[in-house]
C-alpha cells in the first residue's frame, strides 16, 4: 500500500473538500435536553424495567425513541450540513458500563448509523444537488490509558490500551455495518487513547475487508494549549498521523475564539485536512453555552477566510441555527489547501520532535 | 559541539539496563525514582530522545518497561521529549508501544529471523505509529561488510516502503558499529565500511536516517577513556559527514574533534578510516600516554597570593585550600581585631559563596567538604583568641543558624551519609553535635536536651534501624520533645516516615532527607519563619503518602505461598553434577593484601557516596562534574597508597564450604558428607509476586540440589572486612578537623571491602570451589557479574533477614577468625565488612524478594523458631501487608 490510495467514499469526499469547505453538523446532547424527557421517556417500553437508572444515557434513545434521533439529523442537514455525526459518542463497552449496558453497544452503534443514513437518504431525495455522509463517532470513553487516576500512584493505568483497542473496534463494527461512511475518533484528551482506537479501528477494516476515511478529533482542554494528557497540538498530529486521516482537527473544550491559534497550528503541520468544530464560546455562569449562531459564525467564517480550515462544525451547546449561520458564513470561502510537507522523521512525546 | 553535529540528533543512552550498571541496580532495586532521576538527567543535558532498554536476563523485562514509560508520562519533564523502546524481544517493544502517547521510535527489528516475521513486526510497528530501527542483520547474520550493509539495507528499505507501508522517513537504518583496532587485520576496516555504508545509505534510500551505538568501535581500548572519547569524537566527525544523523550516546559527554591534541588525533584518524597498515600499533604506542590524567602536569597558580586577605580567605574557601589557612586568618584578625569579626566577615561570606555556588549545582560535595575543611581549620585558629575574649567580656559569642544533634542510631554503624550532612550542614552555619554510631534512644534524647538541640537528625542504612527510628520518635512524643526530627539514610524512604515514623511524633514533625544536598534546606525551613506552611504541606504529603500506600497495599497480585513454591525455579538435577569444593570447613585470609585488591574495586559506588552520579570511569570525563571528580579521584588515589603503603587499615577474610541440600525453602548444611545431621540451617524466603510471563518466584533455596534427588551439593560462605584500624584513622582526622580525610578514608575502607569480596568470590571459583578454572575476566566484567554463581548477603534484595549473618558468624567462626561483630541489630563491625553465602550453580542468579504475604511469615517465623511478631518486626519492609491493619481484622 502507498498513501496515494484511498478508498472510494474518500475520493469522493476529497473531490468535494478541494471544490468547497464541509459543513460537519451540531450538537446531538443540545438537541436531546430540549426534548426534556424524564426517565420513563429515556427507557421507551423496552427497558421499562431496567435495573438501572438510564436517563441521561442519550445513546439510548437510538432504540427507544429513534425517530427523534433521526429528525435531528434531518433538521441539521436541512440546516447545510454536509456531514452528520451518528448519536454513538458514549456507546462503548466502557462508557456504558455506567448503565450496565455493555451488551448493547453493538446495537447501539449499528442503529446510530443506521438512523443517520436514513436521514441522509430522506434529505437527498428532497435536495439530489449533494450527497451527504454518515460519520460514526467514536467517543473518548471516561477512562484514560496515560494518565494514572491516583495521584499517589502515577505508574497506575485504570485502563489499558488492549482493552480501549477491543472496545473501541467493537463499536466500530456496529458503525460499518449500520452504514456509517466515515469513522470519526473525536473529542481525544488522550492520545493514547486514540492510538488505541486506531488499532482496533484498522482491525476492523481488515475484519470487514474495507476501509473507511478517518477523521480525527482532539481536544485542547484549556487555555494552557495542551490535550489533557500534556500534548501540543503539534505533537498531537505526530501521534496519529500514521492512521493518515482524511481530517485531523480540534472540537469541544474552547469556543471558536480560543480554539483558534490551535487550529492555525495544526493548519500549518498537517498535510490531510482540517477540521473545526467549537462549542458555542465558553460556559457562562450558569454552565450553558450563549454564543449566538451570529457571533459563532463570525469567527468560524474567520477561520475560513485565513485558510485554516476544510471541515466546519459545532460542538456543545450549538444547534441546526448555528450551522445555518456557519455554513452561509462559509460558501464560497476556498478552503485550506492542504500544504505539502517536508518528509522529515516528525517524533513526539508531550511536545514534538522533528529531525533537522 | 562543532557545526557539523548541528544535524545529529542525541539519543541518551542512560536509561538503558544493558550498558549502564547504575540504572540497572536502580530497576533491579524497584528504585524506580532514582531510575526517573536518570532520565531527567539525560533530557536536562540535551537528550533530545530517551533510549530505553530493560533487557536483563533476571528482570520482568515486559513489566519494567511497561512500569518505567508509565512513570515517565507523568513526569512532564522527561515526557516531553520522545521515547526510543529498546530491546531485543519483540514482545517488550510491544509491550512499550502500548504505552506511550507519542510517536517514538523501536529499536530495532531486523530481517535475522527472515522475511516473515520482519514484515509482521513492521506492520505492527505501522499501527501502533512509531518510527522504526533495522539493524543490518538477516538470515545469514550481522552485516560486517560494505557490500552486505548496503545490500540488507537496500532489502529491509524496500520491504518497508513498498510492501509495508512505512513513510521513508520513519525509517533508521543502524549498520553496526564494530570494534577496530583489534589486533585482527579483518576488523581494521570496520569504521570505514560504516561510514561509507551511511554515505551509500543517504545517497540511495531516500529520507532514510543513519544512526548506530558508537562505543563499540573502541572496545579495545577499555580503561584508556581519554583514546576511546577520541576514537569516538573521530568516527562521529567522518560519520557525521558521511550522513550518520542520529547517535545512542551518552548526552553531553562527547568530545570535540578539534580539540583533541593533534598527535592523537592524527593516530586516532589513522585506524579509524584505516589508512595505514601500522595504524594500530602506532596508536598503541602513544595510548600508554593518554590514561588517567594523561599526564598533564598542573603548575599551581599561586596569583591569588597577591589579592587582599578577605578575597584570599574565600579563594582558600571556594577552592579548597588549607596550605595558607592560618597564616591568612591571623592577617584577617590583625586586621579586623575581633576574631569573631573575621568569622562572621570573610569567612562566613565565603562559605556563603560555597552555599551558593553548591545550590547552583556549580560546587560538588567533595569540594564543599573540602570547604568545610578549610572553614574548620580557620574557627579552630581563631578558637582560642575566642574565649579568651569570651571570658573577658563575659558573654556568649553564638550565631548560629541552629542546632542539630545527628546520630545514627542503636544497633547500626554506618555513617558517612550522616558525617557528610554534618559537615554541609556546619557549611551553612549549623551548630552541628555529632553523636557518632550505634546511639540508644535515651542518650540522644539526653544529649538533645542538655544541648537544647533545634532539630534532632537520625540515620541508619539497615533496616532493623528502621524500627528504631519509629522508637525513637516515639519517645520524643513521650518526653513531650516538640523539636523537628530528620530522617535520612540508605533504607529509609518518605513512605516509611510517612506511614511509620510521623505517627509516632504528634508534637512534633518527622521529615524524611533524600540527601546531604536537600539537608541544608529542609533545616533552615523547619526553623525559619515559613515553618508553619512548610509543616503543613509536609503533613498534607504524608496524609496523601499514608493513604496511597493503604490503597496500594495488596494493589499488586500476589501468589499463596504453596503456589508459589509451585513455581520455583526448576531444573533438571538428574543430569546435574554439583562441582565439589576443594576442602570442607573454614579458610582463614589473616591481613589479606591490600595492593592486591585495588584493581577490584568498583569506583562508581564510591562516588555515588559524595552524591555525584554518574558511572566510572565516563564520569571522570563528564562535562559538568568531570573536573570535581577528577579532583576526588586523584585524592582518593594519593589516600589509597598511603592506606596501604603504611598499613593504615588491615583487611581479614574467611570463607567455608559445607555440604548441603535443600529442604523446602530451607538449606540444611552438614558437618560432613554423612550429610546425617545439620550443622546450621539457611534460611531463605521465596518471591510471591503474581507471575503471567512464565518466569520462576524464586528463593536461594533453589539454587541448591534438593535432598530428594540424592546428589552431593555444597554451599560456602564468607565473611571480609577492610575497616580494621578505621576507628582509629578516623578519630584521627576528627582531631585534625578534616572531615574531608575522615570521609574519605571512611569511603575507602567500603571500597575496599567490597573489592576483598569480589576478589575472594573470584578465588573462591578459580581456587577453593574451582568450577571455572579457566574464567579470565576484566575488572568491568567482574562489576557486570558477568560469572557464574552468585554471593548475595543477608539484608539484600535477595535475602532481606539481616539475623541470618547470625548463622553464618557462628558457621565461619567470623569474630575469632576475621575480627568482626554483630551489633544487635545484626550490623557488622567494622562498618567495611561483607558477608554472604555462596552459590555454585551455572544458573543462579540475584534477584529481588518484593513483598511477601503473611502465609510465608507464618511459614519462615516456625522454620526460624520465632513468634510471628517478630518475623513481621525483621521483614517489615517486605510484609505485602499492614500487620496491624490484619490484627484489627481478625
Amino acid at each position: 500500500m502507498t498513501d496515494t490510495v484511498f478508498c472510494e467514499t474518500e475520493k469522493r469526499l476529497r473531490a468535494l473538500a478541494a471544490a468547497r469547505i464541509l459543513v460537519l453538523d451540531g450538537a446531538m446532547g443540545t438537541m436531546i435536553q430540549r426534548l426534556k424527557l424524564d426517565e420513563a421517556g429515556y427507557r421507551g417500553a423496552r427497558f421499562a424495567d431496567w435495573k438501572q437508572d438510564v436517563r441521561g444515557n442519550n445513546d439510548l434513545l437510538n432504540l427507544t425513541i429513534p425517530a427523534a434521533v433521526r429528525d435531528i439529523h434531518v433538521e441539521y442537514l436541512e440546516a447545510g450540513a454536509d456531514i452528520v455525526e451518528t448519536n454513538t459518542f458514549s456507546s462503548t463497552t466502557i462508557a456504558q458500563a455506567d448503565y450496565g449496558m455493555e451488551d448493547l453497544v453493538y446495537e447501539l452503534n449499528y442503529e446510530g448509523a443506521r438512523l443517520a443514513a436514513e436521514a441522509c437518504r430522506t434529505v437527498e431525495a428532497r435536495d439530489p444537488s449533494r450527497p451527504r455522509f454518515v460519520a460514526g463517532a467514536i467517543g473518548p470513553t471516561n477512562r484514560t490509558a496515560s494518565i494514572s487516576p491516583d495521584v499517589n500512584n502515577p505508574g497506575f493505568r485504570a485502563i489499558t490500551f488492549d482493552e480501549l483497542r477491543i472496545a473501541y473496534a467493537e463499536a466500530a463494527r456496529g458503525l460499518i455495518d449500520g452504514g456509517a461512511d466515515i469513522i470519526l475518533i473525536e473529542t481525544v484528551f488522550d492520545t493514547l487513547n486514540a492510538k488505541a482506537a486506531i488499532f482496533g479501528v484498522e482491525e476492523i477494516f481488515v475484519e470487514k475487508g474495507r476501509r473507511l476515511p478517518l477523521m480525527i478529533s482532539g481536544t485542547i482542554t484549556d487555555l494552557s494549549g495542551r490535550t489533557l494528557s500534556g500534548q501540543t497540538p503539534e505533537a498531537f498530529w505526530y501521534s496519529l498521523a500514521h492512521a493518515r486521516p482524511f481530517s485531523i482537527g480540534l472540537n469541544c473544550a474552547l469556543g471558536a475564539k480560543e480554539m483558534r491559534a490551535h487550529i492555525a497550528e495544526l493548519s500549518r503541520v498537517a498535510d490531510t485536512l482540517v477540521c473545526a468544530y467549537p462549542n458555542a464560546g465558553l460556559p457562562n455562569e450558569f454552565g450553558e453555552y450563549d454564543e449566538s449562531p451570529e457571533a459563532m459564525a463570525a469567527l468560524v467564517g474567520e477561520f475560513a477566510r485565513s485558510g485554516l480550515v476544510n471541515i466546519v462544525g459545532g460542538c456543545c451547546g450549538t444547534t441546526p441555527d448555528h450551522i445555518r449561520a456557519i455554513a452561509g458564513a462559509v460558501a464560497g470561502v476556498a478552503p485550506r489547501v492542504v500544504p505539502v510537507i517536508e518528509p522529515k522523521l516528525r517524533l513526539s512525546g508531550l511536545e514534538s520532535f522533528v529531525t533537522v | 559541539m562543532t557545526t557539523e553535529t548541528a544535524n545529529f540528533t542525541m539519543i541518551g543512552e542512560r536509561t538503558n539496563v544493558t550498558g549502564s550498571a547504575r540504572f540497572r541496580k536502580l530497576i533491579a532495586n524497584d528504585d524506580y525514582e532514582a531510575a526517573l532521576d536518570v532520565a531527567r538527567a539525560q533530557v536536562e543535558n540535551g537528550a533530545q530522545i530517551i533510549d530505553v532498554n530493560m533487557d536483563e536476563g533476571l528482570l520482568d523485562s515486559e513489566a519494567a518497561m511497561v512500569r518505567f514509560l508509565n512513570l515517565v508520562a507523568a513526569e512532564p519533564d522527561i515526557a516531553r521529549v520522545p521515547v526510543m523502546i529498546d530491546s531485543s524481544k519483540w514482545s517488550v517493544i510491544e509491550a512499550g508501544l502500548k504505552c506511550i502517547q507519542g510517536k517514538g521510535i523501536v529499536n530495532s527489528i531486523s530481517l535475522k529471523e527472515g522475511e516473515e516475521s520482519f514484515v509482521d513486526q513492521a506492520e505492527k510497528v505501522r499501527r501502533y505509529g512509531a518510527a522504526v530501527v533495522v539493524m543490518a542483520f538477516d538470515e545469514k547474520g550481522q552485516a560486517d561488510t560494505y557490500e552486505r550493509k548496503t545490500e540488507i539495507a537496500r532489502r529491509s528499505y524496500d520491504i518497508l516502503v513498498e510492501k509495508v507501508g512505512i513513510a521513508p522517513q520513519d525509517i533508521i537504518i543502524d549498520p553496526n558499529v564494530f570494534a577496530v583496532a583489534t589486533g585482527i587485520e579483518e576488523h581494521n576496516n570496520y569504521g570505514v565500511d560504516f561510514i561509507e555504508a551511511t554515505r551509500w545509505i543517504r545517497q540511495n534510500l531516500p529520507h532514510a536516517h543513519v544512526s548506530g551505538g558508537i562505543s563499540n568501535l573502541s572496545f579495545s581500548f577499555r580503561g584508556n577513556e581519554t583514546v576511546r572519547e577520541a576514537m569516538h569524537a573521530v568516527f562521529l566527525y567522518h560519520a557525521i559527514r558521511a550522513g550518520m544523523d542520529m547517535g545512542i550516546v551518552n548526552a553531553g559527554q562527547l568530545a570535540i574533534y578539534e580539540e583533541i591534541e593533534p598527535e592523537l588525533r592524527e593516530r586516532v584518524e589513522d585506524v579509524v578510516l584505516n589508512r595505514r597498515a601500522d595504524a594500530t600499533d602506532r596508536l598503541l604506542e602513544i595510548a600508554g600516554r593518554y590514561r588517567g590524567e594523561g599526564g598533564k602536569k598542573r603548575e599551581a597558580d599561586l596569583s591569588w597570593r597577591e589579592m587582599p586577605v578577605e578575597k584570599r580567605l574565600e579563594h582558600a574557601l571556594v577552592a579548597g585550600i588549607t596550605e595558607f589557612i592560618e597564616g591568612d586568618t591571623e592577617e584577617a584578625r590583625a586586621t579586623l581585631g575581633r576574631p569573631l569579626d573575621v568569622i562572621e566577615g570573610p569567612l562566613m561570606a565565603g562559605m556563603n559563596v560555597v552555599g551558593d555556588l553548591f545550590g547552583a549545582g556549580k560546587m560538588f560535595l567533595p569540594q564543599v567538604v573540602k570547604s568545610a575543611r578549610v572553614m574548620k581549620q580557620a574557627v579552630a585558629y581563631l578558637m582560642p583568641y575566642l574565649e579568651a575574649e569570651q571570658r573577658e567580656a563575659g558573654i556568649e559569642g553564638s550565631s548560629s543558624a541552629g542546632t542539630v544533634l545527628l546520630a545514627t542510631v542503636k544497633g547500626d554503624v554506618h555513617d558517612i551519609g550522616k558525617n557528610i550532612v554534618g559537615v554541609v550542614l556546619q557549611c551553612n552555619n549549623f551548630n552541628v553535635i555529632d553523636l557518632g554510631v550505634m546511639v540508644p534512644a535515651d542518650k540522644i534524647l539526653a544529649a538533645a536536651k542538655a544541648e537544647k538541640a533545634d532539630i534532632i537528625g537520625l540515620s541508619g542504612l539497615i533496616t532493623p534501624s528502621l524500627d528504631e527510628m519509629c522508637h525513637v520518635a516515639s519517645e520524643m512524643e513521650r518526653q513531650g520533645f516538640e523539636v523537628p526530627l530528620m530522617i535520612g539514610g540508605a533504607t529509609t524512604s518518605k513512605v516509611h516516615t510517612a506511614v511509620k515514623i510521623h505517627p509516632n511524633y504528634g508534637r512534633g514533625q518527622a521529615v524524611y532527607v533524600t540527601d546531604a544536598s536537600r539537608a541544608v534546606g529542609v533545616a533552615s525551613r523547619l526553623l525559619g519563619s515559613e515553618k508553619g506552611s512548610f509543616v503543613t504541606d509536609l503533613r498534607d504529603e504524608y496524609a496523601r503518602i499514608a493513604e496511597g500506600h493503604a490503597r496500594g497495599r495488596g494493589g499488586r497480585d500476589r501468589m499463596a505461598l504453596a503456589t508459589a513454591r509451585g513455581n520455583g525455579f526448576k531444573t533438571d538435577w538428574s543430569g546435574y553434577q554439583p562441582p565439589r569444593p576443594r576442602f570442607h570447613g573454614t579458610l582463614i585470609f589473616p591481613d589479606y593484601d591490600l595492593a592486591e585488591l585495588v584493581r577490584y574495586i568498583d569506583w562508581t559506588p564510591f562516588f555515588q557516596t559524595w552524591e555525584m552520579t554518574g558511572r566510572y570511569p565516563r564520569l571522570l570525563e563528564d562535562a559538568k562534574v568531570g573536573p570535581a571528580a577528577r579532583a576526588l579521584f586523584n585524592d582518593a588515589q594519593a589516600m589509597l597508597q598511603r592506606m596501604i603503603g603504611e598499613g593504615w587499615l588491615k583487611a581479614n577474610a574467611v570463607i567455608g564450604f559445607w555440604p548441603a541440600n535443600a529442604v523446602g525453602d530451607d538449606i540444611m548444611v552438614y558437618e560432613d558428607e554423612d550429610r546425617a545431621s545439620p550443622r546450621a540451617v539457611l534460611h531463605t524466603l521465596r518471591q510471591q509476586m503474581a507471575r503471567q510471563s512464565g518466569r520462576p518466584n524464586f528463593a536461594l533455596a533453589d539454587f541448591v540440589a534438593p535432598k530428594e534427588t540424592g546428589l552431593a551439593d555444597y554451599v560456602g560462605a564468607f565473611a571480609v572486612t577492610a575497616g580494621i584500624g578505621e576507628e582509629e584513622l578516623v578519630a584521627r582526622f576528627v582531631k585534625e578537623h578534616d572531615d574531608y580525610g575522615k570521609i574519605l578514608a571512611q569511603a575507602l575502607a567500603d571500597r575496599l571491602a567490597e573489592a576483598l569480596a569480589e576478589r575472594m568470590h573470584e578465588r573462591v571459583r578459580r581456587e577453593f570451589w574451582a568450577y571455572a578454572g579457566d574464567e579470565a575476566l576484566s575488572n568491568e566484567e567482574l562489576i557486570a557479574e558477568q560469572y557464574r554463581g552468585i554471593r548475595p548477603a543477608p539484608g539484600y534484595p535477595a535475602q532481606p533477614d539481616h539475623t541470618e549473618k547470625g548463622t553464618l558468624f557462628d558457621l565461619l567462626e567470623a569474630e575469632e577468625a576475621a575480627g568482626m561483630r554483630l551489633t544487635e541489630s545484626y550490623a557488622m563491625q567494622p562498618a567495611a565488612s561483607v558477608c554472604g553465602v555462596y552459590f555454585s550453580h551455572p544458573d543462579a542468579a540475584y534477584f529481588g524478594l518484593g513483598k511477601i504475604e503473611r502465609d510465608q511469615v507464618a511459614d519462615y517465623a516456625e522454620r526460624k523458631g520465632w513468634t510471628i511478631d517478630e518475623a513481621e518486626r525483621w521483614l517489615a519492609p517486605n510484609l505485602a501487608y499492614d500487620p496491624k491493619v490484619l490484627d484489627a481484622a481478625e
